[in-house]
């Protein structure tokens, strides 16, 4: 999902990274209001085990791709989506500017995508579910598939409105792909989930907390 | 909680230097997708990072991206701790 350089309009590159640097500026204010020191260390491991996590490709079984864990639905449901964010952001950027993974033109882009789209949709479907009846494991992953099927859907809408390729082509093709990687992004969110609850990984170490 | 934040690290560690050795060559879905509409063929790229695709220049063999990712679990958290020093709520 690291979208490279040379893809995407300059008018699209422009406009994602103006609407990241606005949610990223709120989601500094909100840390400021809201973050206990104590917790920052805790997002910072998460902020560790995600990249390690994105850089085991899974093979897709029968077809000559692979994918990998976003992690945005796993750290919205541990820290909420505020923080998420910044955990996020942290992730995308090492790996645009460290390891070359995803366009240094494309970061305001690829921020917008991975650190806010993703767990946003993920938060969403957390926030639904929260009072159900649906146990934990089966929320987490939905949001985990939800949150790769709507970004891969924001990511086409890019490229369609980038003039690279119709719009229906780059939804059709990007949807289909992410609807099967997302089965990997749910069963990574529902493993990982209950080791994190059990080391109390979560802010404010409030249990049940689904926000 | 010092402990739990240790094994955790150890896990990221073992996941970003031993686990990521077996991970799939084939292009991600978004790559896939590119070959298949034939948009891939126009990425390029602006910056020439000191780690290209998880690897170490000149250093061979799986060293090289088994390193590559144990330096990026360090980074990602250290960062992150500064990040979060800074961002969050003033003790």
């Amino acid at each position: 999902m690291h979208i490279p350089d040379g893809i995407l309009s300059p008018t699209i590159l422009a406009a994602g990274a103006a609407v990241s640097v606005v949610v990223l500026a709120k989601s500094v204010q909100e840390s400021k209001k809201n973050l206990e020191q104590t917790a920052v260390p805790i997002m910072g491991v998460m902020a560790a085990f995600i990249f390690a996590a994105q850089m085991v490709n899974f093979p897709l079984l029968g077809a000559a791709a692979s994918g990998h864990l976003i992690g945005g639905a796993l750290a919205a449901y541990l820290f909420g989506f505020w923080p998420t964010t910044l955990i996020m952001t942290t992730v995308v950027t090492i790996q645009a500017v460290v390891f070359q993974d995803g366009g240094i033109s494309v970061l305001g882009v690829n921020i917008l995508n991975m650190a806010i789209i993703a767990p946003l949709a993920a938060s969403v479907v957390y926030k639904l579910l929260r009072n159900s009846k649906v146990p934990v494991s089966i929320i987490v992953f939905i949001g985990g598939w939800v949150s790769v099927v709507v970004t891969a859907t924001v990511a086409a809408l890019q490229l369609g409105a980038s003039h690279v390729v119709s719009y229906q082509l780059a939804l059709q093709t990007l949807i289909l792909w992410h609807a099967i990687i997302g089965v990997g992004e749910g069963l990574i969110t529902g493993a990982v989930v209950p080791f994190a609850r059990r080391s109390s990984f979560f802010l404010g170490g409030r249990e049940e907390r689904v926000r | 909680m010092k402990k739990r934040i240790f094994l955790w690290i150890a896990v990221s560690v073992f996941i970003a230097g031993a686990v990521s050795l077996l991970a799939s060559e084939h292009p991600d879905g978004y790559e896939k997708a590119g070959e298949q509409l034939g948009f891939i063929d126009r990425a390029t790229s602006y910056l020439h990072s000191p780690f290209p695709d998880y690897v170490i220049p000149g250093v061979d063999s799986w060293v090289s991206s088994s390193l590559a990712g144990i330096i990026g679990v360090a980074l990602t958290f250290v960062i992150f701790l500064l990040l979060g020093k800074l961002a969050g709520k003033r003790r």
